[in-house]
């Protein structure tokens, strides 16, 4: 970010987390982080190769069809190694 | 002959069924009327004209083959740009995701295709669905079709689904998708004169929606009455296993279950939400929805949620914790836009794009998100505002051991005026002080419109019900529609 951005946001992220500190004035003692909204168990999926299509393997081109640089079948990047 | 782009969902489903006229007649309809309103309203990021024709196609087809029809064949939807589109640009109308088309369609999405509906386009929304006056777009603000009596001020659709708000009151399309994170269906819906409903948590599987607020994200309809409320729910809900907390339930027959009786049933009236100050049209809407529901056979009782206050403050804990999670994929490699300066290596390119392709409302949740996150502040923040979101969750439990369903505003005002909120994103944030708490609990709302106010601007009434009772708050809604009568629209000036 430009330090003119900075400038304009530092104030605003002061503010929200000055309004946000009122929080800590709410008697939690004994009170459980929520954790899930409404109580649901989580379920593992056959394991099984592609127990998805759409999620599954063998999916590399549309994968790819977004990217801004596929080259040869991979995401490009700019080089990681100096 | 009414016009057939003021007829509802289940109009146009009655008459495409019945042969009053074709589903290509309705999607031509409904074309003409979005063409004719995108440079003044700025509803849609794209048009899909093409899409709903043939859509429309298959159901005149079908219909002429004696086959059988789907739930909402030969009505054409708006689709809010949240929801992934197969090889149609999905943006959240943010610039980090323009030109993205997704290579699969979101489950909502599908349900809907599936059941016979149409797309006539994409429709705009605060960037990532953070905002609450569709002034956060890279696409440019949404003006609402309403203008104060007498005034020709643009004003807010509402947030985050403004695009969808303003679409169905404007009759560009009958029905729109949105989706709710802190009230981005109830405001919108409310400030533009339009129903609109949230479900459970979990209803309506999240696979294929930008992801915002993940604890919190569902989508809903946003229609012009209950009743097509009812249908598109139907059609949108239901379990799906690539959504890991997707409820896995039936999908009930919401419509077949409409009934505006609400004998034996016991309407709650938080007393926390009636504030000092409070808008005087606002506390009249209110009074007068308690009296219909008494006229319709229930009874009413005073409850308490006393953490209300703090609803707000965990929520813009919470909401910014998750958003920066979730948003930390956009780093220009897989997808979206990439800014690669001059010898830039791949921190500088992370950098650079992210800089580049989000706006200002979504760098400011992004920071707060990883500031409340980091590893001194976490429990100071995070972990309090988790405690305190059991708390609020609590309090709703303990209302509703009194009462079947909550009555209360959908918002503290009616529509601001583009620019009057902007320049504070706290003052705006205070906008979603009655549709935050039911959000943090998961719990299905609905609001519909009551009346107008002083100015001639709609104003809304709020349902909450318990977890899993859409019936229950869809039923008190019609109640409330059935007597509040109301059948302004905006006069056309676009």
């Amino acid at each position: 970010m430009s330090d003119d951005a900075l400038d304009r946001m530092v104030p605003e992220l002061n503010q929200i987390l000055d309004w946000v500190e009122q929080l800590g004035s709410v008697d939690v003692t004994g009170i459980e982080p929520m954790t899930a909204v409404i109580p649901n168990t989580l379920r593992l999926r056959d394991d099984v190769v592609d127990a998805d299509p759409l999620t599954g393997g063998n999916r590399r081109d549309a994968v790819l069809a977004n990217a801004p640089a596929a080259e040869h079948g991979f995401f490009g990047v700019p080089k990681v190694i100096e | 002959m009414t016009e057939l782009t003021d007829l509802t969902v289940a109009a146009i489903r009655t008459g495409v069924a019945q042969g009053d006229f074709t589903a290509r007649e309705v999607a031509e309809a409904f074309n003409a009327n979005v063409a004719a309103a995108q440079d003044a309203l700025n509803a849609f990021i794209v048009a899909t004209p093409e899409q709903a024709l043939a859509a429309a196609e298959r159901v005149d087809a079908a219909r002429a083959a004696g086959q059988p029809l789907g739930k909402l064949a030969g009505v054409p939807i708006g689709m809010k740009d949240l929801f992934a589109t197969f090889d149609v640009q999905t943006t959240a109308a943010s610039h980090i995701l323009e030109g993205f088309r997704p290579q699969y369609e979101s489950t909502v999405s599908q349900k809907l295709w599936d059941a016979g509906a149409g797309m006539l386009g994409k429709l705009n929304l605060d960037q990532f669905a953070m905002g609450s006056s569709n002034e956060t777009s890279h696409f440019g603000n949404v003006v609402s079709p309403w203008r104060r009596a007498g005034d020709t001020a643009r004003l807010a659709p509402g947030g985050s689904s403004g695009g969808s708000s303003a679409a169905v009151s404007a009759r560009l399309c009958p029905a729109a998708t949105g989706t709710d994170t802190g009230g981005s269906i109830r405001q919108p819906a409310a400030f533009t004169g339009i129903t609109g409903i949230k479900p459970t948590y979990g209803r309506c599987s999240r696979w294929g929606i930008v992801a915002f607020a993940s604890s919190l994200d569902q989508a809903g309809p946003m229609a012009r009455d209950v009743t097509d409320c009812a249908i598109m729910l139907e059609a949108m809900a239901g379990f799906d296993p690539k959504d890991s907390t997707s409820l896995d339930l039936p999908v009930p027959e919401w419509e077949a279950g409409l009934n505006a009786d609400l004998s034996g049933k016991v309407v709650g009236i938080p007393r926390e939400y009636r504030m000092d100050g409070m808008d005087t049209d606002v506390v009249k809407s209110w009074d007068d929805g308690i009296a219909w529901l008494r006229d319709a056979g229930a009874s009413v009782v005073d409850v308490s949620l006393p953490h209300t206050q703090y609803a707000l403050p965990a929520y813009y804990i919470i909401a910014p914790a998750e958003a920066s999670s979730n948003l930390a994929r956009y780093d220009g490699v897989r997808y979206g836009l990439r800014d690669l300066p001059e010898g830039a290596n791949l921190q500088d390119m992370y950098a650079a794009t992210r800089a580049a392709g989000f706006g200002d409302e979504v760098k400011r949740r992004i920071l707060i998100g990883t500031y409340v996150l980091s590893a001194g502040f976490y429990d100071a923040y995070y972990t309090q505002a988790q405690k305190v979101r059991t708390l609020i969750s609590h309090d709703f439990k303990s209302a509703f051991s009194q009462c079947d369903v909550i009555l209360a505003p959908t918002t503290p005002t009616a529509a601001f005026a583009l620019g009057e909120k902007s320049g504070d994103p706290l003052e705006m944030y205070l906008n979603d002080v009655f549709s935050v708490p039911a959000s943090l609990a998961g719990l299905p709302a609905m609001s519909v419109p009551a009346g107008l106010n002083r100015e001639g601007l709609p104003l809304g009434l709020q349902l909450i019900g318990k977890a899993f009772d859409e019936q229950g708050v869809l039923n008190a809604g019609l109640a409330i529609e059935q007597r509040a009568g109301f059948t302004a629209k905006p006069e056309r000036w676009w």
